[in-house]
């Protein structure tokens, strides 16, 4: 381990002096290994996947293949969301595959877990998908960055642009397990600092089926805004069940999803998610460069970029980027490039990683369109607001060592 | 609990549109068990796989077949999506299981959990694990004054069908004389082949007839639940625990369970929802420790 | 000394060897397969040796981790910390046994089975309601600790203590089997009502195997959560349950080594399987059936009744009754 980390070192510092011509040198194994660690056929796969490696693969091309005139290598799995397969897979591959990074993963015990590895075998996660703040607080790592976004983030982004609405008085239905609790919290303590109230709570198990019986309760609650503290499947059910009930459709009392990916407006469909405000990391039509880039992923995968398959995208770029200008793959010194670097492609705009291994950035507030206004397939959203992240991202924590020398 | 009566009632109903798929499912495993001696792990991909039937037929049929405008509709689709799935389970029971009777139950059952895979793996594969809408028949839709609730007609709709369901069930097999026949078939199917009865073709039409139950159900769930590969897995362990409660013996017995257990899960999400799901194990581990043979069961 | 010892030596003499072929095998891969084969060793105990069917092995695998887990992260410094931690898990599984057991063996066959799946579920939803499991993040960066001096953060000296325990593991499940204990298994296995009527308490050692059988699920769950230095809910969850019975019948039910050889393979193709993705599922479903249809016996089991037939066939004596079926009678039909 020591005699690598020496190694790259001082091929570092040599190509640094000399021509690039021996700057492969500089990239261990003279090859630069990108992992993709994610859900290919569980629960989470419609949302990173094969789209996941699509994208991190246009990153790859749009680099030219080559870093510091070394191939860029792309190597995906499954870790069947089993933290022990994503440990034993990213092990093998840090030990024998000659990878570098690992991205991705939609769980938040395969990211933790794999975090783990990485900062003892010196290498780099980068998590696009998982946002718990674990990540970032007591289990941070320096050689992590979660690249998306964090629950923090999602539900303040929500819990902010409805309080400013006037819609003070807030009820949550949440999943009870900690991604649940953590959305709900947060959102929970936007919404009281903000001079809003919370009115009560559901806590619901995970899985749930049947919401009617929260949704009623949340309806009769009389609150303004029903926010649903949960993802995937659950939060469907919720919004569908709750157009069953006709809950949510009046302007006195809005249902707020605090986590939801674009699949799950395809799934759920315009006519019962319609009007629904959500913070998401990326819009695939935000803006020309956003456009191009989907397109790009379009041709590839017949379907639009989720936010976490953009961030995929954004995170192997950015991770290339700062191994060219470091002039080595050594972790330890692509991520204090990352660190100084300001991050601003098609996906990620005005960021910068913080110590923790947050990436700070713009998120976009959006409200789903009524079938009436959606001229095409995924023609799902009007971004409502640019929310700077200095507004929406988490404070550093003081949990996390990394933040304490600052 | 600052809960009004209202609410109360309210939740109670909720509860019992619950219990009624519970019924209806537990039912359906208890008749199988009943003639074949197998608990259908592929129960929960079954229903699972009629509410695909159905969206299949509703939205995506036509446009396969080359006319967009060709629907098969929900009434239609309630009967035909539980044929075919039962036709499918039939052919499983001929081909796999029939093979297996002479042998321990967990061999019946391994079988059936692995079908229960490749069946969910393969929706999964084809369309994805978001899930699909599926909407309810245009007469349906739109809320009902039950007096203490608006309810949506649909839910009602699905109270009274599966009552009826399960009633016309309970008394084909209780009151008639094919029932009689079957639960002969259970004790001592010797004697019935004896009676000049194909026992194996009265077998391999049991199991469709539980299938085609978990089929029904799986229809009917639908328009309430987004139709995704894993709507039957987590719904199953619950079932079971049901059927353990109820006694795998009775059919009267497995539907008052289903019943009972969907209000006891609506009252407990009210009073501590967390537990709303686990509150079926536990009162299965009292109703062990208080009457192991279950509440309705006979010990086999 | 009899074959299986042999063969065992054999296995454990060639897996002395890996860490110096990093190549060939990966030793964490090896590491991985001990803990599954000493699982399904475990699971073999009660299904192949006595005849019970459970769904809650993984609630015994799962616990134990979390307490060694748990109690690592508070105590792994402490120079008896990892023995400590490592016993304190075989205890909680055994617990978790006792009480699923208890409730379990009041009935057969197959309410058995679903009684222990729906029991199973609540220390499921315990690991999620816990505080100290750290609910679906689960449990990292657990330390190994130290055992006899002996510093367990390499990789290297990790993979021998691993060898070792598991070793110990092995021939204990070996020893229970062929005690007298486990030939009265074996005859309640065989024939309940002839056990009962020779005066054997049957519930009672029913209730002894499945808490000796949790707890080497424990022991080999608290050595997997040193060894990955995780613990998650999956471990605690039913697919992990299903998983072992895949092991085990792969391998071959009733048999010594054949959980050692399923575990290898369903770790294998797990790990294969991880890079063609999409179809993990659907080819799990597959070898299920598969196996359940066509090849009951597993691969130990098949090869042992291969070598049988010949040996048969070698002395031209004919069989007086058709081979027995592998298959466990968990109670008359």
């Amino acid at each position: 381990m020591r005699s690598r980390f020496i190694g790259s070192l001082l091929g570092a510092s040599l190509a640094s002096l000399t021509l690039p011509a021996l700057a492969a040198d500089a990239v261990s194994d003279g090859v630069v290994k990108v992992g993709i660690l994610n859900d290919l056929s569980g629960i989470y796969s419609d949302f990173t996947g094969r789209g996941s490696a699509a994208a991190a693969q246009i990153a790859i091309d749009e680099m030219g293949g080559k870093v510091l005139g070394a191939p860029v290598e792309l190597i995906a799995a499954d870790h069947q969301n089993k933290p022990d397969i994503a440990a034993n897979l990213a092990r093998e591959w840090f030990d024998q595959g000659k990878v570098d990074m690992i991205a991705d993963f939609p769980t938040s015990s395969t990211a933790l877990a794999v975090m783990e590895i990485a900062k003892q075998k010196n290498r780099v996660t980068m998590l696009s998908a998982a946002v718990a703040m674990a990540a970032i607080t007591d289990k941070c790592s320096p050689l992590n960055a979660q690249w998306m976004t964090d629950t923090y983030a999602l539900a303040a982004g929500t819990a902010k642009a409805l309080l400013k609405t006037g819609r003070k008085t807030w009820y949550f239905v949440t999943a009870d397990y900690t991604f649940g609790h953590s959305l709900e919290k947060d959102a929970a303590s936007v919404v009281e600092a903000e001079g809003g109230k919370v009115l009560g709570v559901s806590r619901h198990p995970f899985p749930g089926g049947d919401f009617s019986s929260f949704m009623l309760k949340a309806q009769a609650s009389g609150a303004q805004v029903i926010a649903l503290a949960n993802a995937g499947s659950d939060t469907i059910n919720a919004v569908k069940q709750a157009a069953e009930y006709g809950i949510g459709r009046t302007d006195k009392q809005v249902i707020a999803p605090l986590l939801m990916y674009i699949t799950d407006v395809k799934s759920l469909g315009l006519a019962k998610a319609q009007d629904m405000y959500l913070t998401e990391a990326f819009y695939w039509d935000y803006d020309d460069r956003s456009r191009a880039f989907a397109e790009k992923f379009f041709a590839k995968m017949k379907r639009m970029p989720s936010a976490s398959q953009a961030a995929v995208y954004s995170a192997t770029l950015n991770y290339l980027k700062a191994i060219q200008a470091a002039g080595t793959d050594e972790a330890g010194a692509v991520m204090a490039k990352l660190r100084s670097m300001t991050i601003d492609d098609a996906v990620i705009r005005n960021g910068h990683l913080r110590a923790d291994g947050a990436l700070v950035h713009d998120m976009l507030l959006l409200q789903v369109k009524k079938p009436s206004e959606s001229k095409r397939d995924w023609d799902f959203y009007n971004v409502r607001a640019v929310l700077k992240g200095e507004d929406v991202f988490p404070k550093p924590s003081d949990a996390c060592p990394l933040n304490a020398k600052g | 609990m600052d809960i009004t009566f209202q609410g109360f009632m309210a939740q109670l109903t909720i509860g019992l549109i619950g219990g009624c798929f519970y019924a209806m499912l537990s039912m359906g495993l208890a008749i199988i068990f009943g003639l074949l001696n197998i608990i259908n792990f592929t129960h929960g991909a079954q229903f699972m796989m009629a509410a695909f039937l159905a969206w299949i037929g509703l939205t995506q049929l036509g446009p396969w077949l080359g006319y967009p405008d060709f629907q098969i509709n929900f009434w239609v689709a309630l009967v035909l999506a539980p044929l075919c799935v039962a036709l499918f389970g039939m052919a499983i029971e001929r081909s796999l299981l029939r093979r297996l009777y002479h042998l321990d139950h967990l061999y019946g059952l391994l079988l059936t959990f692995g079908v229960a895979l490749v069946m969910e793996g393969g929706f999964r594969y084809a369309f994805g694990v978001s899930g699909q809408g599926y909407e309810p028949p245009e007469i349906l839709q739109g809320p009902v004054d039950v007096g203490f609730m608006l309810l949506p007609k649909y839910r009602v709709f699905v109270v009274f069908a599966s009552l009826l369901i399960c009633f016309a069930t309970w008394y084909l097999f209780e009151r008639t004389k094919l029932g009689a026949y079957l639960r002969a078939g259970t004790e001592n199917p010797r004697l019935l082949q004896a009676f000049g009865i194909n026992v194996p073709v009265m077998i391999t039409l049991t199991y469709g007839f539980g299938v085609a139950l978990a089929g029904i159900a799986g229809v009917l769930a639908a328009p309430i639940m987004q139709v995704t590969p894993l709507m039957g897995g987590s719904l199953l362990n619950i079932v079971f625990a049901v059927v353990v409660i109820g006694g795998l013996g009775s059919i009267l017995g497995s539907m008052m369970t289903g019943l009972a257990l969907g209000l006891i899960e609506g009252l407990t999400k009210v009073v501590y929802p967390e537990a709303s799901t686990v509150v079926v194990f536990v009162i299965m581990a009292l109703a062990l420790l208080v009457r192991p043979a279950g509440l309705f069961g006979r010990e086999v | 000394m009899s074959t299986t010892f042999k063969i065992f030596l054999a296995l454990c003499a060639a897996a002395l060897v890996v860490p110096f072929v990093p190549g060939l095998i990966y030793p964490v891969f090896v590491m991985k397969v001990m803990c599954y084969g000493l699982f399904a060793c475990a699971f073999n105990l009660l299904l192949g040796f006595t005849g019970l069917v459970s769904f809650a092995h993984a609630a015994f695998l799962g616990s134990a981790g979390y307490v060694t887990g748990a109690l690592m992260i508070r105590f792994g410094a402490h120079p008896l910390g990892m023995p400590a931690a490592l016993a304190a898990g075989v205890a909680a599984a055994a617990l978790v046994g006792f009480a699923i057991g208890g409730l379990a063996i009041r009935r057969r066959g197959i309410y058995f089975a679903m009684i222990t799946l729906a029991l199973s579920q609540i220390v499921y939803f315990l690991a999620v309601q816990f505080r100290w499991t750290g609910g679906e993040d689960g449990l990292q960066g657990i330390p190994r600790g130290s055992l006899l001096g002996l510093d367990l953060s390499s990789d290297t000296t990790m993979y021998y203590v691993t060898l070792a325990l598991f070793a110990a593991g092995f021939l204990f499940v070996d020893r229970v089997v062929h005690s007298p204990f486990g030939q009265i298994l074996q005859a309640v296995r065989d024939n309940e009502a002839r056990a009962t009527s020779l005066g054997y308490d049957t519930g009672r050692f029913k209730l002894i195997a499945f808490v000796l059988s949790a707890g080497v699920a424990g022991y080999a769950g608290a050595l997997k959560a040193l060894v990955f230095q995780l613990v998650s809910l999956n471990d605690v969850s039913l697919h992990t349950s299903t998983e072992v019975v895949l092991m085990t019948l792969l391998g071959g039910v009733g048999t010594i080594f054949g959980p050692l050889v399923g575990a290898a393979l369903v770790v294998g193709l797990q790990n294969y399987l991880a890079t063609i993705g999409d179809l993990v599922t659907v080819v799990i479903g597959l070898i299920f059936i598969v196996c359940v249809s066509f090849f009951r016996r597993g691969f130990v089991g098949e090869f042992l009744h291969l070598r049988r037939r010949r040996a048969e066939r070698a002395t031209r004596r004919p069989a007086l009754r058709p081979e027995p079926e592998t298959a466990p009678a968990a109670e008359p039909a």
